[in-house]
């Protein structure tokens, strides 16, 4: 017998994903390390890491796409393991309050027109299909993609398409949305654009977790900094403390040492994202 | 063929796919086919392929490609592309398959090569043509049912008729990791091109299009396996969900007795 989720209605600070000791390797590489963390519901969590660190990895486990080697993973309260997701019940009521934005958008848009594939989520599940064609048209319109409904999401620019597969996931009204780097690779216009977004769907009341290694984003995205290396967690805390600490984010290779120079003199600091002085000229 | 001239023709092959393919424009189109519930088309226009395989008369195997012409343009296929791209390639696989059969098969002589002792036999020119006309008929039919049905449709129809979920996913994949195959190879290409100064030796282009091609499989097996996990982050379970049920109509039940109808004569017509 399949394990169930506790509860129904999420309040504030109850537990949404719990990891503990989990580690995962590919073909023998490990990804993820003996890591530990619990998430709540509503909070909004940025995964830092350079390149290699795990956070897609972690990503594609909270998702029940990966299952941990080692160390157990909770959803909310119930066990996310292969057996479980093999669960047709367990596997629908897990993808209804779950979401995963994948970084690269061509990998996540597979359908011929931008409206199947704001639609194909919701049809998996089942919904009616007048609410399908309700929910499809109020989300395309949400995200200034109603015009785009018939293209084919191949021809689309780098920022609609990232638009187009942040409003596939966010149409099913996730619990919890998983984004990895949803900013990467989108010039500055279409990133605010991807962010306002982010912003005016979470509303304080759902549990969004970023992966990113955009410390320009932290705060905006971000009320809580995990910071991972090497596939375990080395800091968390907030926006703030994580920037605060350029040591730990030198080692997580976030960071490195900045030069330039004012008025004719050299001058070098760990970030430009991070607080510091200039010298006078 | 020089990298320029690959890199061009892997160009060209992708972009036709990807319209093909993923765009469903024919499949859109209000035509007569495109009318027919996906179920009735796809056993019709298979019966209509079986016909065509067991079929040993040339007539016969004429009248239903005849039929799939008509059937295209009913349908507002472009009977140019259609040419262009199916039966031009069919026409040049198969004659290449066919060749040999024109001297091998005993008979009478036909035409006698005017170097050594080979002749085309009657009995082997008609073997030949019945092979073409046979896959030109399959293949035209085949490709209407693909042109005028949008791929969802198509795996809905197939598991309707109890097609192994394993089966539907295998081509529900397929057809993407096709696309994604193409688009890759092109990239790569093109990547390639702009580093290369010079031309290469014909040693050095197989060497190129060998490792080309097992970069190209680990590579699109990679991005096939995370559109995979994409899929089912969506709640994709192998089972294929539409918008619109579908729903047998007056039509589609005149249109099943026609293809059956038209199956059974060229079977009984073709022995």
């Amino acid at each position: 017998m399949q394990e169930e989720f506790q509860g129904e209605a999420r309040q504030p600070e109850a537990l949404e994903f719990e990891a503990d000791q989990v580690s995962y390797e590919y073909e023998r590489v490990p990804a993820l390390r003996g890591l530990s963390l619990r998430i709540k519901a509503g909070e909004r969590i940025a995964l830092l890491g350079a390149n290699g660190s795990g956070k897609s990895t972690l990503l594609r486990l909270l998702d029940g796409l990966h299952f941990a080697c080692a160390g157990t993973l909770r959803f909310r309260g119930a066990a996310l393991t292969e057996a479980a997701m093999e669960d047709d019940a367990f596997a629908f009521q897990f993808r209804r309050r779950v979401g995963l934005v994948f970084q690269n958008p061509e990998i996540q848009l597979f359908n011929p027109t931008v409206f199947d594939e704001v639609a194909f989520g919701p049809l998996q599940l089942g919904w009616p299909r007048e609410e399908i064609l309700e929910r499809v048209h109020a989300t395309l319109e949400w995200i200034g993609a109603e015009h785009l409904k018939d293209r084919a999401p191949y021809r689309l620019s780098g920022g609609e398409q990232k638009r187009v597969a942040i409003a596939s996931v966010i149409v099913l009204d996730p619990d919890v949305l998983l984004l990895d780097e949803p900013t990467s690779m989108l010039d500055p216009r279409s990133q605010s654009q991807v962010i306002e977004l982010l912003e005016n769907w979470n509303n304080g009341k759902k549990t969004i977790i970023t992966a990113t290694h955009q410390l320009e984003i932290l705060g905006e995205i971000a009320g809580r900094a995990v910071v991972l290396e090497r596939g375990a967690v080395v800091a968390d805390a907030t926006p703030a403390e994580v920037l605060a600490n350029s040591e730990v984010l030198e080692s997580a290779n976030l960071i490195h040492s900045h030069r330039h120079q004012h008025g004719g003199v050299p001058h070098k600091h760990p970030s430009q994202y991070l607080r510091h002085e200039h010298p006078k000229s | 063929m020089s990298a320029g001239v690959m890199a061009k023709t892997v160009r060209g092959f992708t972009q036709a796919l990807g319209q093909t393919l993923l765009s469903e424009h024919a499949a859109r189109e209000h035509g007569l086919l495109q009318a027919l519930d996906p179920r009735v088309k796809l056993v019709g226009l298979l019966a209509l392929v079986v016909a065509a395989a067991l079929s040993r008369r040339l007539n016969v195997m004429v009248a239903l490609f005849g039929l799939g012409v008509l059937l295209a343009v009913a349908s507002r296929l472009s009977l140019l592309a259609l040419a262009k791209r199916v039966w031009l390639v069919a026409l040049g696989f198969t004659a290449m398959i066919a060749a040999p059969a024109l001297f091998l098969t005993p008979g009478v002589a036909l035409y006698r090569l005017p170097v050594g002792s080979l002749a085309i036999t009657v009995q082997g020119a008609r073997s030949a043509l019945l092979l073409i006309a046979r896959v030109e008929s399959a293949v035209t039919l085949s490709t209407l049912l693909v042109l005028t049905t949008p791929w969802m449709h198509l795996l809905k129809a197939l598991r309707t008729l109890l097609v192994p979920v394993e089966v539907i996913v295998l081509l529900a994949m397929t057809h993407r990791y096709v696309v994604l195959l193409t688009e890759t190879a092109n990239q790569m290409f093109e990547s390639r091109q702009s580093r290369m100064v010079g031309r290469l030796s014909g040693q050095q282009q197989r060497r190129l299009m060998v490792n080309t091609g097992g970069v190209l499989l680990s590579k699109t097996l990679e991005i096939g396996n995370q559109v995979f996990l994409a899929m089912q982050a969506r709640g994709f379970r192998g089972e294929v969900r539409l918008l619109d049920e579908f729903r047998l109509r007056g039509w589609d039940y005149v249109a099943m007795f026609g293809f059956a109808m038209v199956a059974v004569a060229a079977v009984v017509a073709g022995r």
